[in-house]
C-alpha cells in the first residue's frame, strides 16, 4: 500500500520536473535574447532538477524493503537529498556567474517598449562603453 | 519500457534545445549555458539512470561527482569568458590614445 503511493508519487513528481523542462527547453529555444534566456535556463533547470531527483527519492523510500532493515535504505535517499541541496546552490551560483560575465561582456539587452531599466539608450553602465562603470573617471 | 527509462527518454530528447542553443547560439556565453544545463541534466539522467538498473545507491555517487565538476566547469568558463575591469580600462585606454 505505502509502496503503491510512493510510486505514484515519484512519478507525479517525475511528470512535473518533465514539465517545467519543457517550458526551460522553450525559453531556451524560443527567447530573443541572452538574458531572457538565461532566466529560462537558470529557473527551469533548477527546479527540473529538484523535481526528477525528489521523484526518485520517493520512490527509492517506497521500494525498499523496510522489514529488513538496512543503513542503505536510508543512506541513499539521503545522498539524493544532497545532490539536491548542492544542487539548489550551485545551479544558481553558475547562472550569476554567467550572466555577470555576460553582463560585463557588453551584450546588450532587447529593449522594449518599457525602456531599459538599467542604463541610457539601451546601453548599460560599465557593458558598452567599457569604462568598467565609471563613467567619465 | 519503464516509467524512469521513458523518463529519461524523454529528458534525453528535451536537451535537443540545449545542444542547438551550444551550435548555433550568438555569444559563447550562450554556449556556455547550453553547457551548464545539459551538464546538471546529465546528473539527473545518472539519478534515472539508477532507478531504471534498480542500483541508486551506486549511480548516486556518480550524479554528485558529475554534479560538482559540472558546477566548477561552469564557474570556470564563466571566469574564463569574464571581460574584466582591468582589461575593459586598458583596452578603453588604448582606444582613447588612438583617438588622441
Amino acid at each position: 500500500m505505502i509502496g503503491l503511493v510512493c510510486d505514484w508519487l515519484g512519478a507525479a513528481l517525475v511528470v512535473a520536473g518533465l514539465f517545467v523542462f519543457v517550458g526551460a527547453a522553450a525559453g531556451l529555444l524560443r527567447f530573443p535574447d541572452f538574458y531572457t534566456r538565461m532566466h529560462a535556463a537558470g529557473k527551469g533547470d533548477t527546479l527540473c532538477s529538484l523535481l526528477i531527483v525528489l521523484g526518485v527519492v520517493v520512490h527509492t523510500l517506497g521500494a525498499a524493503d523496510w522489514d529488513h532493515f538496512q543503513w542503505g535504505h536510508v543512506l541513499t535517499p539521503l545522498k539524493l537529498l544532497l545532490i539536491c541541496a548542492f544542487i539548489m546552490i550551485s545551479s544558481p551560483v553558475s547562472t550569476h556567474a554567467l550572466m555577470d560575465a555576460g553582463y560585463d561582456d557588453g551584450i546588450k539587452p532587447v529593449i522594449g517598449e518599457g525602456g531599459d531599466a538599467l542604463g541610457e539608450d539601451g546601453v548599460a553602465p560599465g557593458a558598452g562603453d567599457g569604462t568598467g562603470g565609471k563613467g567619465g573617471a | 519500457m519503464g516509467f524512469h527509462m521513458a523518463a529519461g527518454v524523454i529528458l534525453l530528447l528535451l536537451m535537443i534545445p540545449a545542444v542547438y542553443r551550444i551550435v548555433a547560439g550568438p555569444t559563447p556565453i550562450d554556449r556556455a549555458v547550453g553547457v551548464n544545463v545539459i551538464g546538471t541534466k546529465t546528473a539527473v539522467l545518472l539519478v534515472l539512470i539508477g532507478a531504471v538498473f534498480q542500483r541508486v545507491d551506486m549511480f548516486v555517487d556518480f550524479a554528485l561527482a558529475y554534479g560538482l565538476l559540472n558546477f566548477i566547469g561552469s564557474v570556470a568558463a564563466a571566469r574564463y569568458l569574464h571581460r574584466t575591469r582591468e582589461h575593459a580600462l586598458a583596452e578603453d585606454a588604448i582606444g582613447g590614445e588612438e583617438g588622441a
